[in-house]
């Protein structure tokens, strides 16, 4: 009955989708503000319509209703209740519908918090998000119901794939998801502007903190699911270029270009058109990673169940989506007229640097990413473009823009001076020099771009410092009025920094962790000793265990550091009873910013074990780092000038309390 | 952008790995020292471990075999019968020499055999 329910909800939604994506903008063309004021009860209606629809489905799965198709396939009444509720997004159907209740739900907020825009952008904009909730709702009644019933219950159900059933997969799919569709309310807003023909200053200011949002969610996601795959894999390594997580990524680099270029269109009025373009790209990049994930297009040289239906009717869709927004971006994008001349040498032009820096970065991924599958499809050969790809062209690319990046906050608008910006950064140079010096006295010479890598690192981290301390000017006026400029420094400047800083975080721990790391792989008898990086670990022996759902083999290490006793682990290799699925669980001990990884192979006979031990030298500022951007992008979305919902700004609010030239 | 252009093509041609069957290999050959990705399933009573975490197997495509040496952790899906990735390169004696061994890690993971025991029975409850 619940589930029916829920099925019931669904194709309401439908319905209201298309009352939403048609009767708006009629009213926004026509101006007819009774057709208009729609939008925002059929999106509040909607939210509430999907959020029965995903209850209903979380109840089936707490409840373990194995009538349900979905619930059968990926559930199990031994699975613990966390996996019970998690699983619901653990699968195709119940992710989609996440998805979806993302969708709605933000398209519920800019309802809410929308009303001091102009009525035709937010009708305009609703309805835009009406046309993708419409698609992507009636892809799920086609094609991927959750809700379907099997007419004879089974008495146990398949269980999650157990590398799910764990808290960092758990929630890595909801705040990717978050990611991606906030970028679909950038999407509705730029594609809504071209309809309507016009776009300002003010557009900026309503769409970057939707775009904050999403790129702050955006990158925790990926952040997790690399922490996840670090862990859960049990292979040590972080990233792999894989075409799942370059799906993530593109929308990451394009979001990221995307949230810089919405700076220079809201404070000069320029850029307005690339802005534009990049709102959509940064969507249709999400929808391609949507595709690439869902469609089963990736696994096909797997072999692996998929559905080929689902496949071509999301390529509709984004054939759709993507095309028909570059069409009308074609069309009207001359209609949007450009303002605000500057030098190239200038805040607006560091900012262009990094647009064009991020979109080569991203085209780099995108052909990393698509070129295999292109020559797949045309010629039937298979490749793969792996990681040295990836480093020849990606790493190049990232080098001078994170050379340039401290440069572009202290560079004045519209014409700014190189020289006096390069004196507010000395001290960071100093330091980013020190850096490399020590790089080099701690690890020798054989690594040359290794501290090179530290220094560029470290440059970005004192960059973001420099520039705070250079608006603060703590040595001309004195501590105390220097913590007040502190405090009434704005947040976007509070944001810029500490994602600056963040960036230089994880760079730093990318290159330390993949240069500097120790590694052991060695078939071990109890009672083996290996040494790495002055850590000294023994095997003691392995013992079996028994879980909820599953039994393991237990291995016991001790870490010692000179003779004395750190630290013992735990890892384990164990295997899910209900789908007789084995996976290894990776034992980590974090030492400072650094971590002891140990994973267990293949048990022998007698007692020996292959065993991996790795030492990854700051291995967690990696994902520090994102965790820091993702705070700065709170507290440039705290910034008064831009905070959701707050009555309407002035166009020029609050002269900053230092004499910077910046604002 | 013309820099990056020419980084990417540059990379494309150079770095790419091709994707290759037992068969591909057995007819046509594989320059020695070209990094390859060899695909196929792991041959039944092949699996040899021995000590210092080595491991060595046949990857076939039921008509051809290739012998396949690797030193590490093996995934865990890595079982006898099982459809495998390896990456490497084949030595002067013929033998592949392993950096990276896949098997797939995703949540569309269902084990083929599994899938269509699903589509025949109907229903499915465990391995006995």
């Amino acid at each position: 009955m619940i589930v029916e329910l829920g099925h019931y909800a669904l194709v309401l939604t439908f319905a209201l989708t298309l009352i939403q994506s048609t009767v708006p903008l009629w009213g926004a063309v026509r101006e007819d503000d009774r057709l208009m004021a729609i939008a925002p009860p059929v999106s509040i209606a909607m939210f509430f319509l999907v959020l029965i629809s995903f209850a209903a489905l979380t109840i089936a799965y707490v409840t373990s209703d194995f009538s349900v198709v979905n619930v059968w396939e990926n559930s199990h009444s031994a699975k613990p209740m966390l996996f019970k509720i998690t699983g619901v997004w653990g699968n195709h159907e119940g992710s989609l519908l996440l998805w979806v209740l993302i969708l709605v739900f933000f398209g519920a907020l800019v309802a809410y918090f929308g009303s001091n825009m102009p009525s035709p952008l937010r009708a305009a904009t609703l309805a835009v998000q009406g046309w993708v909730t419409a698609g992507f709702v009636l892809f799920m009644l086609a094609t991927s119901n959750p809700f379907n019933r099997i007419p004879s219950a089974p008495i146990e159900g398949n269980d999650l794939n157990p590398i799910l059933q764990d808290i960092g997969l758990a929630i890595h799919p909801p705040l990717l998801y978050v990611g991606y569709v906030g970028f679909s309310i950038t999407f509705s807003f730029a594609v809504a502007a071209l309809i309507l023909g016009r776009i300002d200053a003010a557009w900026a200011r309503w769409v970057r903190p939707w775009t904050l949002l999403a790129w702050a969610f955006l990158t925790l996601g990926i952040a997790m699911g690399s922490y996840w795959a670090y862990y859960e894999l049990g292979w040590g390594g972080w990233w792999f270029w894989d075409p799942v997580e370059n799906a993530s990524f593109m929308p990451w680099l394009a979001g990221t270009a995307l949230l810089h270029s919405a700076i220079v269109m809201e404070k000069r009025d320029a850029l307005k058109v690339w802005t534009v373009l990049l709102a959509i790209f940064t969507f249709s990049l999400s929808l391609l990673g949507t595709f690439l994930v869902r469609s089963g297009v990736l696994t096909s040289v797997h072999a692996f169940a998929t559905d080929p239906a689902r496949g071509v009717f999301i390529l509709v869709l984004l054939c759709l989506f993507i095309g028909g927004s570059l069409s009308l971006y074609a069309w009207r994008a001359p209609l949007l007229k450009q303002g605000g001349l500057f030098s190239p040498i200038s805040r607006e032009g560091a900012l262009v640097l990094n647009n064009l820096f991020l979109s080569a970065a991203t085209a780099a991924v995108l052909v990393g990413t698509l070129y295999p599958l292109a020559l797949d499809a045309i010629t039937g050969e298979k490749i793969s473009v792996g990681e040295p790809f990836f480093n020849l062209t990606f790493g190049p690319l990232m080098v001078p823009l994170l050379m340039a990046i401290p440069f572009g906050p202290v560079l004045a608008w519209k014409r700014g001076d190189l020289l006096a910006a390069a004196e507010r950064l000395y001290a960071g140079f100093g330091i980013a020099i020190l850096a490399v010096l020590f790089t080099f006295w701690l690890w020798g010479m054989e690594r040359v771009l290794a501290p090179i890598g530290v220094g560029l690192g470290v440059w970005v981290m004192a960059g973001a410092i420099c520039e705070i301390w250079t608006r603060v000017k703590p040595r001309e006026v004195g501590l105390k009025r220097a913590f007040e400029r502190l405090k009434g420094l704005p947040g976007a400047a509070w944001g810029t920094a500490t994602a600056h800083f963040g960036v230089g975080v994880t760079v730093l721990g990318i290159v330390t962790a993949s240069a500097f790391q120790d590694e052991y792989v060695q078939t071990m008898k109890p009672g083996d000793t290996v040494n790495l990086s002055g850590y000294a670990v023994t095997f003691d022996g392995v013992a079996p265990r028994r879980g909820a759902n599953f039994i393991e083999d237990v291995g016991h290490f001790t870490v010692r550091q000179s003779g004395v006793v750190i630290a013992e682990m735990e890892p384990s290799k164990r295997l899910y009873t209900a789908r007789q699925f084995p996976t290894t669980e990776a034992g980590i001990h974090t030492v400072g910013f650094s971590q002891i990884y140990l994973s267990m192979g293949e048990g022998r006979p007698n007692g020996a074990i292959d065993v991996r031990v790795y030492f990854k030298p700051l291995v967690t500022l990696i994902w520090i780092g994102c965790v820091i951007m993702a705070i700065g992008a709170v507290f440039s979305m705290a910034d008064r000038r831009l905070r959701v919902g707050a009555p309407k700004p002035s166009a020029k609010r609050s002269p900053q309390p230092s004499a910077t030239p910046a604002e | 952008m013309a820099v990056a252009l020419g980084l990417i093509l540059f990379a494309l041609s150079d770095q790419i790995v091709f994707f290759q069957s037992p068969t591909d290999i057995a007819e046509k050959g594989v320059p020695e020292g070209q990094r390859i990705r060899l695909g196929g399933l792991v041959e039944e009573g092949t699996v040899v471990r021995s000590d210092n975490a080595q491991v060595s197997f046949k990857v076939t495509d039921t008509v051809n075999a290739v012998a396949v040496t690797y030193q590490g952790i093996l995934p865990d899906l890595f079982r006898e019968g099982q459809g495998i990735v390896a990456e490497g390169q084949i030595g002067t004696d013929g033998v592949f020499v392993a950096d990276t061994v896949l098997a797939k890690h995703d949540e569309n993971y269902i084990p083929k055999e599994v899938a269509e025991a699903l589509k025949d029975k109907g229903h499915w409850q465990g391995e006995e």
